[in-house]
């Protein structure tokens, strides 16, 4: 290989690396402080601009910080059908807050979600990775209660 | 015709975390075949033959993308198996990572040889991170069992947009951008992922190579109708007693899938291919499963009698322009101005003229938007105003009604 086929390989490896350098933030923060995704620019030689764009592009990625445990309940068609706006409210109930906002200890985000593959379990709800299906109020307040 | 299952013959039956499982079900005698009694070309040719069209949505001759990818001499070519699934009410790719990812990784390995790819990437949406960790223990396993020596398979995750399942603006989020539509030509077949001649298939299209590879494409071509090959997995929910996966042969009565083996009663309408899929009413339940007809990718969504059309619709919209990339404008500001007037009229305050509104503006959506998702978003819209322009006409009249009641007519 020449040393120009090395280098476009090697820029092109660092821009792919992009979106798994702001995940590993997003994990190891709870979102993706301002000063990262600054000093990612300028490691791969981007406008803060494009990370800053990609960050608030993915809705896994967030530029505010999230809780230790992130609910996202699905709101889309197959959900709602099978009452995921009584799931909405049995989740405000059980932590008092309103989608889009944390709980005051960090503990909680909650989050609504479009459909995320599991409308043969609906209602259903991602909390963090792990998904869960079949909610009910009841088992609601047991999954969260199991949340430390 | 009850179930015919292919493709999930496994699902349920072996081990999914064990390849001697997999191995005793037949598991990687394609790829035997594959590599020591045919050439890439004869791959290609047994591919297309067999009329295997794309299960993700489009519904592209795969052996025709194949050749053209084939023919391609560049010193990289890529394959990318699309696991995006993010459309609304599918779940059925799910179902094959989770039950049976062997055949999945013995149809990458195939098609990576018959179109002369040594890089495949795994795109896996966000969401199903859960089922990274047993795709990796399959790669890993078929890699220690010697069948995956020539070929590296990357299992690359997304971070939460419907867009992405989008093939180019798939190819966009791997090179570490924001996920948008890409202008076409050129194609990905000759200019792809870093510019580079690249497949992108489905996962169920893949999980199909292994079977026709082994029988042949003529055992293949005896399943189906005229432009329709084989069977298709359909993931069935909404107002139906039994959802789930189901495995039909392509030209299968709608009825049959969603009445005899999802068990749906008292049917309004039922939506086939997701989000932007067309709206099929109870009167025409027989209408045939196929890519001639209404297929998609597969997601079927059962609405009964008691569900408000509009609602649907608003809903659907909703989706739609919260998904949108927004690169090109006349879907970004057209599912936002369709969203406020469709609003409008599940709130009471419609007007005559907004029917017309919704069809001219649906017009310019799907001639002017750049990529399926703005061009097919009016779908649902101008189905639902084909089958049910009464439920339209009635709250636009009850709209009336009621201003003139505030009189504010
Ligand atoms: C808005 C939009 C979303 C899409 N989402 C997916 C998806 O989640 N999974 C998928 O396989 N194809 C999806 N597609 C289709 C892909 O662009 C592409 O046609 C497909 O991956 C090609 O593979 P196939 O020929 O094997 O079906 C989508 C297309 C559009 C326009
Ligand atoms: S049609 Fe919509 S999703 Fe597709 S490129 Fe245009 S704005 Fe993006
Ligand atoms: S609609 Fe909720 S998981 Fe699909």
């Amino acid at each position: 290989m020449n040393t120009l086929q090395e280098q476009t390989l090697l820029s092109r490896r660092e821009q792919a690396s992009l979106l798994a350098k702001l995940k590993e933030a997003q994990k190891e923060f709870g979102y993706v402080p301002r000063e990262f995704m600054a000093e990612t620019a300028r490691a791969l030689g981007l406008p803060i601009g494009a990370v800053y764009g990609m960050t608030t592009f993915y809705s896994f990625l967030s530029t505010r910080p999230l809780g230790k445990y992130v609910i996202r309940i699905c709101k889309s068609i197959p959900c709602c059908m099978q009452n995921a706006a009584m799931i909405i409210d049995s989740v405000a109930a059980e932590i008092g807050i309103t989608p889009g906002q944390n709980t005051a200890d960090g503990r909680f985000s909650f989050e609504l979600t479009n459909c995320i593959g599991a409308c043969d379990m609906a209602p259903a709800m991602l909390l963090n990775d792990e998904l869960h299906g079949h909610l009910s109020p009841g088992k609601i307040a047991e999954i969260l209660k199991a949340c430390k | 015709m009850p179930e015919k299952r292919i493709l999930l013959k496994n699902c349920g039956i072996i081990d999914p975390r064990d390849i001697n499982a997999y191995v005793a079900h037949d598991g990687f005698k394609a790829w035997e075949k594959a590599r020591h009694a045919l050439t890439p070309d004869e791959v290609v040719a047994e591919i297309d033959t067999s009329g295997l069209r794309g299960r993700g949505g489009a519904g592209f001759p795969c052996g025709l993308k194949w050749k053209l990818a084939r023919q391609e001499a560049a010193d990289e070519k890529f394959l990318i198996c699309n696991a995006d699934e993010g459309e609304v009410g599918a779940f059925k790719d799910r179902h094959l990572l989770q039950h049976d990812p062997f055949s999945l990784i013995e149809g990458i390995a195939i098609a990576a040889y018959a179109i002369g790819a040594q890089k495949a990437y795994i795109y896996l949406r966000a969401e199903y991170h859960y089922l990274s960790a047993g795709l990796k223990n399959a790669i890993d396993q078929t890699r220690q069992k010697g069948c995956l020596e020539e070929l590296n398979i990357t299992i690359q995750e997304g971070a939460g947009a419907y867009i992405c399942g989008e093939e180019s603006a798939l190819m966009d989020s791997i090179e570490g951008k924001r996920g948008e539509a890409r202008f076409r030509p050129p194609f990905p077949p000759s200019q792809g992922l870093w510019g580079k001649p690249t497949i992108i298939n489905n996962v169920e299209t893949l999980a199909n190579i292994p079977p026709i590879i082994l029988n042949g494409s003529q055992w293949f071509r005896e399943i189906g109708t005229a432009q329709s090959k084989g069977t298709k997995l359909f993931s069935v929910s909404g107002d139906v007693a039994k959802p789930g996966v189901y495995e039909l042969a392509l030209g299968s009565p709608l009825k049959e899938l969603v009445v005899d083996l999802a068990g749906a009663q008292d049917i309004k309408m039922v939506q086939v291919g997701g989000a932007t899929g067309g709206i099929i009413p109870a009167s025409m339940i027989t209408t045939p499963l196929a890519y001639e007809t209404v297929l998609g990718s597969g997601a079927v969504t059962v609405f009964d009698a008691s569900r408000e059309v509009l609602d649907f619709v608003y809903r659907t919209m909703e989706f739609l322009a919260e998904e949108s990339c927004g690169k090109c404008t006349p879907c970004r500001e057209g599912t936002e101005a369709m969203m406020e007037i469709i609003g409008r009229l599940t709130t009471g305050d419609g007007k005559q003229e907004d029917i017309q509104a919704i069809e001219d503006l649906s017009q310019t959506m799907m001639l002017s938007s750049l990529c399926g998702l703005g061009q097919a978003a009016s779908i649902p819209v101008l189905d639902t105003l084909k089958y049910f322009r009464n439920d339209y006409e009635n709250r636009i009249r009850q709209s009336v009604f009621l201003r003139s009641l505030r009189g504010q007519l």
